[in-house]
């Protein structure tokens, strides 16, 4: 009960204010809703997967769960792609699924005012705007906020048995 | 607390009630009907109505109410029993069932139905017995009017002058603060006292005993409750040395019912309870015993414990690798490897005494096909007996409740497609009666179950032309296997005409769609005139799994132990490249495809030189291959854990485990290999052959 009331009042004051993961993939910031990450680990032990796309890295165990690894940086067809010690796995909790993306790095956590956050254009062949929620501007940081639901349960992430399957 | 919190145990119970209700129905012999089955037919009926009278579910009480009625008068042998008349029972509890669904969803009854079987049941108590049951009560849901409306056995003659004594035996304070509330609900509270040994509430209100039993049975055994009459002035408690009548009404009524001339049973059960004291007494105990030897527990945390099991053994196989690894063996070491043995195989049994929980025998599946199967032969007026096999066979309860469906449409095809009609099978040399085996059992690491008819067959030709009428894509090359497999796609029906059971085409695509979906695969052997064989092979997805592991590059997979033949060093003499790029191997006379794994799955740094390699032979579901692996590393058991929970399906692997180390291992589907090398061949993935230099072109002979 008085956690709902909070809740509202929190909501209210906020207005709708709404936290992020900040997170690099080459030189560009990219940011997801902070509420779908469960965790941030380091890239380890993958085991690979047979004929799956070239972004799928494999599966790992995380505490007895096997979730599969997806490269982002592959996804985005970015260069240097490359593993060490500063590769971050961001495992986040998708539609009941978690799954682990692999991104250079994990910048900071920022707050963002609806005002912030502007509408993506359209744009992106590798990106479609479809994936995303929007822009957000922060000073003169630009952030590509990622809807990971959408962008990790779609189709060409083949991440996601499809219904039609025969 | 709500008397809502309350529903779900109602609703699990309803139809556990329901389902022995069906179990008894069917096993009645209606020349010479057993009067412990009629009485236990009685009281599940009589149970559900005290619950949903209760709880304000009104159709149902009142079509239970009616139901019961003329049970009553079956099991006090005033109705003759007939076998239409188990039928249109039968009937009776299936729309009973639909009820309870119903306002399991929170749905109103479908009211046509109601009418209809009310109406039904009583036309045949006119006609058999010449008698109106009571009519069903105006609608009124209201608690205290539903049950003030039954004709209640057990109710005191004079409503409203008598008082209820309740005695609540053993019941704790917060069980005891709900009964009360319960009770506050059924009528006026006079007077409420006692500790949690012995709490006596005297209740005023024309609620018969039967009523509060059926209430109370929800939350507390029927043991730990006693029910008497006081009269309104004569309201001092019952000395407790007195023997309480045991409120199992059941077990009075059986009991009494079973000794005494059976029309006054119920009445004097309450009426005169010192009389039936010592015989209950007797009989509760017994009840008592076969009631609290389960529990309800819901399937989440079952999982989780197997969940947490399973990461219990990864820890210990990680510990015992760290153990073995130790080159110091000195006697404080030993002890350490004495006491990792002993976690070893403590953490085994635990972890096999966890599985067993949610393993439930496929007896609960088949148990309901005699049923329909007695329907759709009825309905069909064929003659069939139904044989099964391997009822104990043991399977995970997520597989069990979602292969229930799609193994009825299997056995209702049999009957209406596969089974001939009886003079039909005689002018053909057959017996009158067509036989129907349902059958499991494991076979490997998979569940295979059959269903078996010795009907008429397929007829290929039939089958070929039908698909062509639907625009199918056939050829008569198909292998019969394929040609059987055109009956699962969507809209193929061959029937000669559309019957009730079956032939409108819908069904067989889904069925099969909901037993891929479980991971498995259908298949159908058949020969005309002879019969068919359906056989579901169903994947583990919860076992532990006996599994050999084995080295391809720098990667290790696991084959399941039970697909192991043996293994062997290939000689370059014993390869042979067949037409295209498929190699053979000879094995004792045989000739073996060769599934080099490293090729289906891409693995690089791989031995690629066959002779240098090991052939591991494997079956699956009937046929060998010979795998070419790099290195055996040897055999561990290994917990199965599910690919598609977070990813997806992976050609030619069954699911995943994790390894001693941590890691994951993928555990490899034989078939699903075989048919993926194939796939890939075909594709032209595989272009380059390096490898075919090493084998002998097959000589024309």
């Amino acid at each position: 009960m008085s956690q709902a009331a909070n809740k509202a009042v929190l909501a209210a004051a906020e207005a709708e204010n709404r936290e992020f993961l900040v997170f690099s993939l080459g030189e560009e910031e990219y940011a997801i809703d902070i509420l779908k990450v469960q965790e941030i680990r380091g890239y380890e032990n993958v085991t690979r997967i047979a004929n799956a796309p070239d972004f799928i890295k494999g599966v790992t165990n995380l505490r007895g769960v096997i979730v599969p690894i997806v490269d982002l940086r592959i996804k985005f067809h970015l260069e240097n792609v490359e593993y060490g010690g500063q590769t971050v796995v961001i495992v986040v909790n998708v539609a009941d699924r978690v799954v682990g993306i692999v991104v250079d790095g994990v910048s900071d956590v920022m707050t963002l005012t609806p005002e912030q956050i502007k509408p993506a254009p359209e744009f992106g062949v590798t990106l479609s705007s479809d994936f995303l929620s929007g822009l957000g501007s922060l000073d003169d940081r630009m952030l590509v906020l990622v809807d990971i639901d959408k962008l990790l349960t779609s189709e060409e992430m083949a991440l996601v048995d499809s219904t039609s399957n025969s | 607390m709500d008397i809502a919190d309350f529903f779900d145990t109602f609703f699990e119970e309803a139809e556990e009630l329901l389902a022995d209700m069906e179990q008894h129905l069917l096993e009645l012999d209606v020349d010479d009907p057993d009067s412990e089955q009629l009485n236990a037919i009685f009281r599940a009926a009589h149970s559900i109505k005290g619950g949903a009278g209760t709880f304000g579910f009104s159709v149902l009480q009142k079509t239970t109410h009616i139901f019961e009625n003329l049970l009553d008068h079956a099991r006090k042998g005033e109705l003759t029993l007939r076998a239409d008349l188990v039928d249109t029972f039968l009937e009776a509890k299936d729309i009973m069932h639909e009820q309870l669904d119903a306002y399991r969803n929170e749905e109103e009854p479908n009211q046509e139905a109601y009418e209809r079987i009310c109406q039904v049941l009583q036309q045949i108590a006119l006609e058999e017995i010449g008698q109106t049951l009571e009519a069903p009560a105006t609608p009124a849901p209201m608690v205290t009017q539903a049950s003030k409306s039954e004709p209640s056995k057990s109710e005191s003659p004079e409503e409203g002058e008598t008082h209820l004594l309740v005695v609540l035996l053993n019941v704790n304070d917060k069980d005891r603060t709900l009964l009360v509330e319960e009770l506050e609900q059924l009528g006026d509270i006079q007077s409420h006292s006692g500790d949690d040994k012995r709490y006596e509430v005297v209740l005023k209100g024309g609620v018969s005993a039967d009523d509060i039993e059926a209430v109370m049975c929800f939350i507390i055994e029927p043991e730990q409750i006693s029910i008497s009459t006081v009269a309104a002035d004569d309201r001092a408690p019952v000395p407790a040395s007195d023997v309480p009548v045991p409120a199992s009404s059941p077990a009075v009524e059986e009991v009494v019912s079973t000794a005494d001339a059976p029309s006054a049973a119920p009445e004097q059960s309450e009426k005169s309870p010192p009389k039936a004291n010592d015989k209950p007494a007797k009989a509760a105990p017994k009840k008592a015993a076969s009631e609290s030897s389960s529990i309800r527990v819901s399937v989440d945390k079952v999982d989780q414990i197997i969940n947490l099991v399973g990461e219990l053994i990864i820890t210990q196989s990680m510990l015992d690798q760290t153990v073995s690894d130790l080159d110091d063996q000195s006697v404080g070491n030993s002890s350490l490897q004495n006491g990792m043995s002993l976690l070893q195989r403590n953490a085994r049994d635990l972890q096999e005494a966890v599985m067993s929980i949610r393993m439930i025998p496929m007896e609960f599946v088949f148990s309901r096909f005699p049923r329909v199967v007695r329907d759709t032969a009825g309905k069909l007026n064929k003659e069939i007996e139904l044989i099964t096999e391997g009822k104990s066979t043991e399977l995970d309860k997520s597989l069990v409740e979602r292969i229930t469906d799609p193994l009825t449409h299997l056995v209702r095809n049999s009957l209406d497609h596969g089974i001939e009609m009886p003079d039909e099978r005689e002018a053909l040399g057959k017996p009158r009666v067509g036989k129907l085996v349902l059958s499991a059992r494991h076979q490997g690491g998979n569940i295979l179950i059959e269903v078996r008819d010795d009907g008429a067959g397929m007829d290929r030709e039939r089958l070929l032309d039908k698909a062509r009428e639907n625009g199918l894509n056939v050829s008569d090359a198909m292998s019969d296997e394929d040609v059987f497999q055109l009956i699962f796609a969507p809209g193929f029906s061959t029937a000669k005409e559309v019957t009730d059971v079956s032939g409108r085409g819908v069904g067989m695509d889904v069925v099969k769609r909901n037993i891929q979906g479980m991971g498995g695969r259908v298949e159908i052997q058949s020969k005309k005139g002879e019969g068919t064989n359906t056989r579901i092979v169903l994947p583990l997805t919860l076992a532990i799994l006996d599994g050999m592991s084995i080295k391809v590059g720098g990667e290790t997979f696991i084959l399941p132990l039970s697909t192991v033949l043996e293994s062997l060093q290939p000689a370059k003499g014993d390869m042979y490249a067949m037409a295209g790029d498929d190699v053979v191997i000879k094995v004792r006379d045989e000739y073996l495809p060769v599934i080099a794994i490293h090729e289906v799955l891409d693995v690089e740094n791989a031995i690629t030189d066959p002779t240098k390699s090991i052939a591991v032979i494997v079956q699956g579901e009937g046929r060998r291959y010979a795998m070419l692996v790099d290195e055996l590393i040897g055999q561990q058991q290994v917990v199965v854990k599910n690919l598609e929970d977070n990813y997806r399906k992976v050609p030619g692997v069954s699911a995943a485990t994790i390894l001693g180390d941590g890691s994951v291992a993928l555990i490899l589907d034989i078939t699903g290999l075989h048919r993926l090398s194939r796939a890939k061949k075909e594709a032209g993935k595989v272009t380059n052959h390096p490898h075919l230099a090493y084998y002998k072109e097959a000589e024309p002979s």
